[in-house]
């Protein structure tokens, strides 16, 4: 039976003056939810979701191959239409954070490939993605050296922070800010900004987003207790 | 605080080389898949459960579908592909084994086997190295078959992930032994996670089949219930 509720515009209204949001939006994930691939996830952080699927260490192309590593691959695929430009430099960005994750010597001569498909956008959506991919990437047990985590900060004009934002909180504010940190030192892997900003600003966007990283990470240890404890 | 045998594990996790031991028991460890030395710690590569066994055996069992191709480990392939005096089957690893036509029982190079693009092998992984290509065997060190070779006479292969292969292989797993009290069927089983099975008719192959696929993440007694269940209703189903 459906229900609906209903906002009033004052509501809605208080709710978007009760200032700063400096906690993460929910997160819920379904390991193994596609059952061809060696590994999937479905992650949803929000209303922001994604679907990651890994394959790997599987056949490589031989143009691609190198000798002494894996080769990783990410590809991204739009909710609508074909990949662009910007997909591309999201592809790469990943790609170039989930090489350093990946203990890609084990596996040398063959391919780890990733694939993210985005299901809904609304806010924080390279954060989610990259979570997604390293969740899926934990579902097919690929050797890791470490896990990756990626927390999105978008400052307003009167510089205050909004942990991972909404669609709108991004349109909003004057700069966004997409961290990844490892799972070791939570130390910075990526950065991905846009607009402008301080540097006490990204100083304390940094402070927030690392704290914001560590309940991710807690996040993945649930998730992955639950699915392998299932087995037992 | 000791090291968290029995407990989940995820990358990025470490622990001192002085959790692991305990004093007087024993001096040397071993480290199985999924953990890695450095330096003075151990780190954990995969997610999966931390597990030991005595003498000082430690490694992480975790949740595969992809097969990595070990040495002495017993696989069930698929032929691809006929190169000269070699076979290349599709053992499910990054890349393909070779298999030669002599390492068949009795085969020579005037006696060759008959094997055909499309059989399914059961064979053993003689060379197993992430530098070089795997090769596979249907012989012992004796020149003797022992049950490997082509699989033959129809059947029907699968593949499941590799903890349900194992799982299947184990002793203690009464899976295999309880459907053999119900059923007359042949079934090999490889730890590459594929496995063929051949029974009396169609009914009972399917039945079988999908009798394997639920056992997954059932126990002991869960599975003797299903296999009860199943065989009444697959005798119901072949007397209509």
């Amino acid at each position: 039976m459906a229900s609906f509720t209903v906002v009033k515009k004052e509501d809605l209204d208080a709710e978007l003056e009760k200032g700063p949001k400096c906690v993460l939006r929910g997160q819920t994930s379904d390991l193994g939810c596609l059952t061809r691939q060696d590994g999937s996830v479905s992650l949803s952080q929000g209303d922001t979701t994604s679907i990651a699927v890994v394959y790997g260490p599987a056949e490589v192309r031989i143009n691609k191959e190198k000798i002494d590593r894996a080769t990783v691959e990410v590809i991204y695929r739009p909710k609508i239409g074909l990949p662009r430009p910007n997909h591309r430099k999201q592809e790469r960005i990943m790609r170039n954070t989930l090489e350093a994750a990946i203990a890609a010597n084990l596996h040398p001569r063959s391919s780890i490939s990733v694939v993210i498909q985005e299901t809904e956008d609304l806010g924080s959506n390279l954060s989610c993605s990259i979570n997604s991919a390293c969740l899926a990437l934990l579902d097919a047990a690929v050797s890791m050296n470490f896990m990756v985590a990626s927390v999105t900060v978008a400052i307003k004009e009167n510089s205050d922070m909004i942990l991972d934002p909404t669609k709108r909180d991004e349109t909003e504010a004057k700069s966004v800010l997409t961290y990844v940190f490892d799972s070791v030192n939570y130390q910075i892997l990526t950065i991905v900004s846009c607009g402008k900003f301080s540097r006490s600003e990204h100083k304390k966007g940094l402070t927030l987003a690392r704290e914001a990283a560590k309940s991710v990470f807690q996040f993945y240890r649930e998730s992955m207790s639950k699915k392998l404890l299932m087995s037992e | 605080m000791a090291a968290p045998i029995g407990n989940v594990v995820i990358p990025g996790d470490s622990f001192s080389l002085m959790q692991l031991k305990t004093p007087d028991e024993h001096k040397k460890i071993l480290l199985g898949p999924g953990l890695k030395e450095e330096d003075t710690e151990i780190k954990v590569l995969r997610p999966g459960i931390l597990r030991y066994r005595k003498p000082g055996v430690y490694w992480v069992d975790c949740h595969h579908k992809r097969y990595v191709p070990s040495k002495g480990d017993s696989v069930v392939g698929i032929v691809n592909q006929k190169v000269g005096d070699m076979f290349r089957v599709d053992i499910g690893s990054s890349e393909q084994a070779s298999l030669s036509y002599l390492s068949f029982e009795g085969a020579t190079k005037r006696n060759r086997p008959d094997v055909k693009v499309g059989d399914i092998v059961y064979a053993k992984l003689l060379v197993a190295n992430k530098d070089m290509e795997p090769e596979i065997v249907c012989i012992d060190s004796y020149g003797r078959s022992s049950g490997m070779g082509v699989v033959r006479n129809g059947g029907f292969l699968f593949h499941t992930s590799l903890n349900l292969a194992r799982k299947l292989l184990n002793p203690q797993c009464v899976l295999l032994k309880s459907l053999g009290n119900r059923f007359q069927f042949e079934i090999s089983v490889g730890v590459n996670g594929r496995v063929w099975v051949k029974a009396g008719n169609d009914i009972q192959t399917i039945a079988l089949v999908n009798t394997v696929i639920a056992s997954e993440f059932k126990d002991n007694d869960q599975i003797k219930e299903m296999c009860k269940r199943i065989s009444k209703a697959v005798s119901r189903m072949e007397v209509d």
